[in-house]
């Protein structure tokens, strides 16, 4: 298939950017949206233009690295996918594609489409983790957890770091990727020693780094490529009030 | 050059136990007076990093990624072994042992091997403790599956992501260093050079891939654990950024390279579907615990699955090897497919797929049970061809996944560079000619949290605390050096795209230093990558500058290297002259097609040296010792 491609284009972080448009030629369905990606980068850089940088590795929906803003979705039109795992048979001979990089405060650009996300790398290390250190850990068995607390404690761990949404999110909250850690951990016996202090420091650090909060519009959960669920914001919420009427942060 | 293992003396069982008492040690208060650095943050890299910063040194970690977590060691599916013998099946640490190193038919060291069974039961107790979700039975304990190449269920998972889970549960303890200051992260920045002083390895030069800043960092030590370089094939398994770039240069400086050319192919992945094809995406080996491998019995039978009758179809695993059925180990699930391909009775429009079929398991527990087992992997199957796993089997291929060759290192995972390290896949060590399912987790893990920890003390302790300054000239000529080849890629300025080299290269390999390799090819392969290299060096088109995010400059630095990585490869698989696990010389095959060993002439470990540029390298032998094993014909039957 023939398509109209609509693509940010910026420099670097000081530039100014714009949109350009691009015409590229027999896309096959097969092929996934980064590939065609590739195939357009080829052409333009054989025409001597620069190619579009755009942020991806492992291609297989699970480092979540790979992000753009696909005709105003985050991860395009399918839900449940991030952007390497849709493909073009989703899409129409004749398209016009838009192709935006995530749009929020805390998330820099870069160059073109690539975003500088190191902001939700600072709320982890305010806090998470268990307080562990390598060696010395009872046997793995002694440390039993109902199977259904487990089930929980995984769908929230699933989370991949896209930021998808935070550049879903109208107040560019991170409170869902947040909410998902703190869920799992405040879950599960090893997480639990710590929660007051872990809810409370990461929370203080996404305001530091300038996140909005929840809007309660659920856009977050709507254009998850993984599905992290709404549930896991309600549980940081009451963590966060528990947590704070009797705090134990020194 | 007489390669030293350094393998402890004493009885198998108590060689890590020893080693560990005799190891010098660093007192704590002299620990924060040493600087590490730590390339790459995969499951090896930043589990030896927040494992080093616990224990009080200056940690500098680097990725290429703009996070840590987005390190491959995260795509990993199935699981990771452990002879923590919950099952009561007959586990033990001795028979994880004897299976990987018959896995990797009889061409890795017994100590290693034997040391990574022994810590696997910690790094489940670790990553436990650490809030890693595996999977649980609804008593509360722990769950596990079995895996290829193993009669014993020992391999624990989080569903079809426990890579994932396991690398969230480093990256946090990497970031809990990170946040107290005793690990500082550099991420989206390259390693270019390693920087040598008085004949010891004291530091990188790395390239920032936003501002494209050259800069060098100092230390006592440094590890790489920088993953493999499959993406030499150009299409394999990897993520699109994995590269051999850093072992490269730092084999250059004089770190031996160990047997480069055993590669293995993973046999269940979703096959090629056209020449736009950018990677391949693995289905875990996990599937053929339920899934039956099958092709049709006859020749050009172009039925669709559910119109060929069941006896009509040939379960050729289960035929051929009844006592491991669909669970034979890779190398030999891989050579299988193939063989059922080049007679013929491939299925798919390409011919080059066979069936996993899942419809017996079904129908023997229920839609329910085997979505809960493997949904998310037949849902990433459907995405990506379109068809859905529940009603039609999935078509499968082998596909290049992980390197076993790698960094020559020694016991205590030291390379032939003083103080340089190699961990996790980078190094060429414990998983011999083939690696089984679950054990690449298991091996980075041990290494990062319970191997070099001890060992790199032993170093440093015998070591003085003097830093060297970056301002010191064996630093400015190592960016000197690097700014030169940067130049030299830009000046170019040529008509063939990276991609066109990469691709070009990927296609050499795969024909013929792939799933099967001969003499004859091999040769041809060598003259072909040379001329390659030449051409790129001539006519490559790479656009903009340094000093900016410059995508095709990045690749193009790891290309160049894999186009002299893959000569090396091609010779050391020229060099080898038997078949064995993931290396299959179609001269050296049994009747019955099975790898056909050598262990009179070839029980050895191959040590490349590099000589200069174009120039052959120098082999050096490592002999292997079995006193533990016998050696003998692999047999899954």
């Amino acid at each position: 298939m023939n398509l109209t491609l609509k693509v940010w284009r910026q420099r670097n972080s000081q530039a100014a950017g714009k949109l350009e448009t691009y015409q590229v030629k027999d896309i096959s369905p097969e092929m996934s949206f980064l590939e065609m990606m590739d195939v357009l980068n080829e052409d333009l850089l054989r025409g001597g233009v620069d190619p579009i940088a755009f942020d991806h590795d492992c291609r297989e929906g699970i480092c979540g690295m790979c992000s753009l803003y696909i005709n105003g979705r985050a991860h395009g039109p399918e839900r449940g996918t991030t952007t390497c795992q849709l493909h073009m048979r989703k899409f129409s001979d004749g398209d016009t594609i838009t192709i935006e990089p995530w749009r929020a405060g805390p998330f820099p650009i870069l160059k073109d489409l690539c975003v500088d996300r190191s902001a939700l790398d600072r709320i982890q290390q305010a806090g998470g983790y268990v307080s562990i250190n390598t060696g010395g850990v009872p046997d793995a068995n002694e440390i039993p957890i109902p199977k259904l607390i487990a089930d929980k404690a995984f769908d929230a761990a699933t989370c991949i770091g896209c930021g998808a949404c935070v550049a879903a999110c109208k107040n560019s909250s991170a409170m869902l990727f947040t909410s998902a850690k703190i869920s799992q951990l405040a879950l599960l016996p090893q997480g639990k020693v710590e929660r007051k202090t872990r809810v409370e420091n990461m929370v203080a650090q996404m305001d530091i780094e300038g996140f909005g909060a929840c809007s309660n519009i659920g856009a977050c959960a709507a254009e998850c490529p993984v599905g992290i669920s709404l549930e896991n914001i309600a549980m940081m919420n009451r963590e966060y009030v528990s947590a704070k009427f009797t705090s134990e942060n020194v | 050059m007489i390669l030293d293992s350094k393998i402890p003396e004493g009885p198998l069982a108590e060689k890590w136990d020893k080693h560990k008492f005799n190891v010098k040690l660093v007192n704590p208060a002299n620990k924060r007076k040493y600087d590490v650095i730590v390339v790459g943050t995969g499951l090896a890299g930043a589990s030896a990093a927040a494992t080093l910063g616990e224990l009080g040194y200056n940690v500098k970690a680097f990725c290429y990624q703009d996070s840590p977590r987005r390190a491959h060691s995260i795509a990993a599916q199935g699981g990771i072994n452990a002879a923590k013998n919950y099952q009561n099946d007959g586990d033990s640490v001795h028979r994880l042992f004897y299976d990987t190193i018959k896995g990797g038919d009889y061409r890795a060291r017994e100590a290693n091997v034997y040391r990574l069974a022994q810590v696997s039961v910690n790094i489940i107790d670790q990553c436990v403790a650490q809030g890693v979700p595996f999977a649980r039975e609804y008593g509360g304990l722990l769950a596990n599956r079995s895996f290829g190449g193993a009669q014993v269920s020992r391999t624990f998972y989080a569903r079809g992501q426990t890579g994932q889970q396991l690398l969230l549960g480093a990256y946090s303890a990497l970031n809990r260093q990170i946040a107290y200051g005793k690990v500082k992260m550099y991420p989206r920045t390259e390693m270019l050079d390693l920087v040598m002083v008085d004949g010891k390895a004291r530091g990188i030069v790395t390239r920032n891939l936003v501002t494209g800043a050259i800069e060098s960092h100092s230390a006592h030590a440094v590890i790489l654990a920088t993953g493999g370089y499959g993406n030499v094939f150009f299409l394999s398994t990897n993520a699109m950024g994995s590269n051999t770039t850093a072992i490269w240069r730092a084999h250059k400086k004089g770190a031996l390279f160990a047997n480069p050319c055993f590669t293995q192919i993973h046999p269940t992945c979703i096959p090629v579907s056209g020449g736009h094809q950018s990677k391949l995406t693995l289905m875990s080996e996990s599937l053929r615990n339920d899934g039956r491998v099958w092709v049709p019995k006859a020749v050009g039978d172009n039925r669709i699955a559910s119109e060929i009758p069941e006896d009509e179809r040939d379960y050729f695993l289960e035929r051929k090897y009844p006592s491991f059925g669909n669970l034979v180990p890779r190398d030999v699930a891989s050579r299988n497919a193939k063989l059922a391909c080049d007679e013929g009775r491939g299925v798919g429009t390409t011919k080059l797929a066979v069936y996993l079929d899942f419809a017996d398991a079904i129908k023997r527990e229920g839609l329910n049970a085997i979505s809960q087992k493997y949904g998310n992997l037949f849902e990433m199957y459907e995405k990506i061809t379109g068809e859905n796993p529940y009603e039609q089997p999935m078509r499968i291929y082998p596909a290049v996944h992980y390197t076993m060759g790698g960094l020559w290192v020694d016991y205590n995972l030291m390379t032939t560079i003083p103080g340089l390290y190699a961990t996790g896949e980078c190094n060429f060590s414990d998983h011999g000619a083939n690696r089984l399912g679950a054990s690449a987790l298991m091996q980075g893990l041990a290494d990062g949290y319970f191997v070099i920890p001890y060992t790199i003390g032993d170093y440093l302790a015998q070591n003085p605390t003097t830093r060297v300054e970056t301002s010191h000239p064996a630093f400015k000529e190592a960016e000197q050096a690097v700014r030169a080849d940067v130049d030299r890629l830009l000046s170019i300025n040529g008509n063939r795209t990276v991609d066109d080299f990469h691709k070009a290269l990927g296609l050499l390999m795969w024909d013929y230093c792939g799933m099967a390799r001969n003499a004859e090819g091999l040769q041809y392969a060598k003259q072909e990558i040379r001329k390659l290299r030449e051409d790129f060096w001539k006519d490559v088109k790479i656009l903009g500058t340094n000093e900016e995010l410059n995508v095709t400059l990045e690749k193009a630095g790891r290309v160049a290297d894999f186009l002299e990585l893959g000569e090396l490869m091609v010779d050391d698989a020229l060099n080898r002259n038997e078949s064995c696990g993931g290396h299959f010389r179609e001269e050296y095959q049994t009747p019955e097609n099975e790898a056909l060993r050598d262990d009179e002439n070839y029980a050895y470990v191959a040590a490349w040296e590099y000589s200069g540029p174009n120039q052959q390298q120098v082999l050096h032998k490592e002999d292997l010792k079995f006193e533990n094993v016998k050696l003998t014909q692999r047999s899954y039957k």
